[in-house]
């Protein structure tokens, strides 16, 4: 299945403040892989991720989705496959109740009524929060906000789910309620994240960005024992990785 | 004063009030801001010196607040809050208008305090008139009412933007008010100067987050209309609440009803 292929080339990105975000990024990204994106704050992360559904538009360089290039034309297309997940849940809730907020992407895709309400139930379903319906978000507590959030871009039937730093701000049961739900989920997943315990949970492939470019790509528990490279990068071993070798 | 917090947690009881399910929640929020605005209109086009044939209007707020079960107290309360407004519009025409008007009593009253009466009754009528329209309906369907009716897609959407984020963005000021009080000592650091810089700072951080509200709107598919899966569907009632009140209004507008009234009971002893 070609169309949920993601390909990054030569991506260079300044800011209209002229300062370098990205400065040549390539990858390549199969059907159903799970992949985290980490490095040291600044790296490139978030603004990589911007790009994967055109909230922002290379400077240099080209994404593709499928079989469509990321151009003015195809973005509704891409758009509709791409869901993107952001990092604060106050952002992407913006509407009165949860119910509305769900609704929101299936309604603009210009569905029918019914099918828009049975979308909004599976996609609350899914996410343990069906009761949550009728309650407005700001309300909610941090987990609910987030598995929310992961709901109103599930309502939309997504391929591929890019998520910024999902883990954040989550107590610790309310991350691994966070990490099961991921690892159940069969769609192409594409993560930024610090949480490199979580990645090494969920994500079978890290890309390491450093200074607006890719230093590593490969498998994350290959990544994870190669200390030098983690310190060159601002990371460390993920606790849950110490004292092991990697089987490579 | 109240603080930032309390009147916060205030609006949120106006929410609050407005799941209830009374007969006056159940009529289509259409019907109900289109007879709050006639309403308003009304109690604006009285004489500026009429003060007794208003007093019939009081009926509206006073009837709607007992069939929607709505506290009294609590509504008298956001109208002292908002009356200072009132009172400095008001409170020079005792001063500029001396000549008397009429007796009560013997004791001669000047216009001015009239029109000065006249405002603060107004004042309490419409404000009392659209608190109620939100507790009864609900800010975020009174945005949507206002959208169905016609009115700009700019404006309502704005009212419902407003409405979620304001708990944000107190949230978000008194996060910075309270990392500044923590580093202030004896009334160094909380001078205008600061005040200036932390308003800036605030307004900066609210830019950002409208780009990234914006952003996410977008990649859900935003195209410049807020879709609600709801239908509002009129019934019997509800034109039998505007048409009813309507016609309240313009019987009270059109005859002096307290005159009227006087007039019958002086009729029966003389």
């Amino acid at each position: 299945m070609s169309h949920h292929i993601v390909e990054v080339r030569g991506l260079r990105y300044c800011y209209p403040d002229g300062a370098k975000a990205l400065s040549g990024v390539d990858f390549r990204i199969r059907h159903g892989e799970s992949v985290a994106v980490v490095g040291a704050n600044g790296a490139g992360k978030s603004t990589l991720l911007l790009h994967l559904n055109g909230c922002l538009a290379p400077t240099h360089g080209n994404v593709r989705i499928g079989d469509y290039p990321l151009t003015k034309a195809t973005l509704q297309q891409v758009r509709r496959t791409v869901g993107m997940v952001f990092q604060d849940p106050d952002d992407q809730l913006f509407l009165p109740t949860v119910y509305d907020d769900v609704a929101f992407g299936p309604l603009n895709l210009g569905l029918p009524a019914e099918e828009v309400d049975e979308r909004v139930r599976q996609a609350l379903d899914t996410v343990n929060c069906a009761h949550l319906g009728s309650r407005p978000p700001y309300k909610l507590s941090g987990g609910e906000k987030r598995s929310v959030a992961i709901a109103t871009v599930l309502a939309m039937t997504p391929d591929i789910l890019v998520l910024d730093e999902p883990s954040s701000n989550l107590d610790p049961q309310a991350r691994r309620k966070l990490i099961n739900l991921l690892r159940g989920f069969s769609h192409t997943k594409i993560m930024a994240s610090h949480d490199l315990d979580m990645v090494l949970e969920v994500c079978e492939r890290t890309i390491v960005l450093h200074q607006g470019k890719v230093l590593a790509d490969g498998p994350t528990r290959s990544i994870f024992a190669n200390d030098a490279l983690l310190e060159q990068s601002h990371l460390e071993r993920p606790l849950s990785f110490r004292g092991k070798e990697a089987v490579v | 004063m109240p603080n930032l917090d309390n009147s916060l947690f205030e609006i949120g009881t106006l929410d609050q009030l407005a799941t209830q399910d009374t007969p006056l929640h159940r009529i289509d929020p259409r019907a109900k801001l289109i007879t709050a605005l006639c309403f308003m209109v009304t109690v604006i086009s009285y004489n500026r010196y009429d003060l007794a044939a208003l007093l019939p209007l009081c009926l509206y707020p006073l009837a709607l607040s007992a069939i929607g079960h709505l506290p009294g107290a609590y509504l008298r309360r956001k109208l002292l809050i908002a009356s200072p407004f009132a009172l400095l519009v008001g409170m020079f025409n005792p001063l500029f208008d001396q000549a008397t008007l009429l007796h009560i009593g013997g004791l001669p009253i000047s216009g001015g305090w009239v029109s000065f009466a006249s405002i603060l009754l107004r004042f309490a009528l419409t404000v009392s008139a659209a608190l109620i329209l939100a507790a009864s309906t609900g800010f975020t369907t009174v945005c949507m009412a206002l959208g169905r009716l016609g009115a700009p897609r700019a404006f309502s959407t704005q009212l419902l933007f407003l409405h979620r984020y304001i708990f944000v963005l107190a949230d978000e000021g008194q996060r910075m008010l309270r990392a500044r009080n923590l580093r202030s000592f004896d009334g160094r650091g909380t001078g205008l100067r600061v005040y200036g810089a932390m308003l800036g700072q605030l307004l900066l951080r609210t830019l950002d987050r409208a780009q990234r509200v914006h952003r996410a709107m977008l990649c859900r598919g935003y195209d410049g209309e807020i879709r609600l899966n709801r239908r509002f569907r009129l019934r019997p009632a509800d034109f039998a609440f505007v048409l009813g009140w309507l016609a309240f209004f313009m019987l009270a507008r059109a005859c002096n009803l307290p005159q009227l009234l006087g007039r019958w009971i002086m009729g029966i002893m003389a």
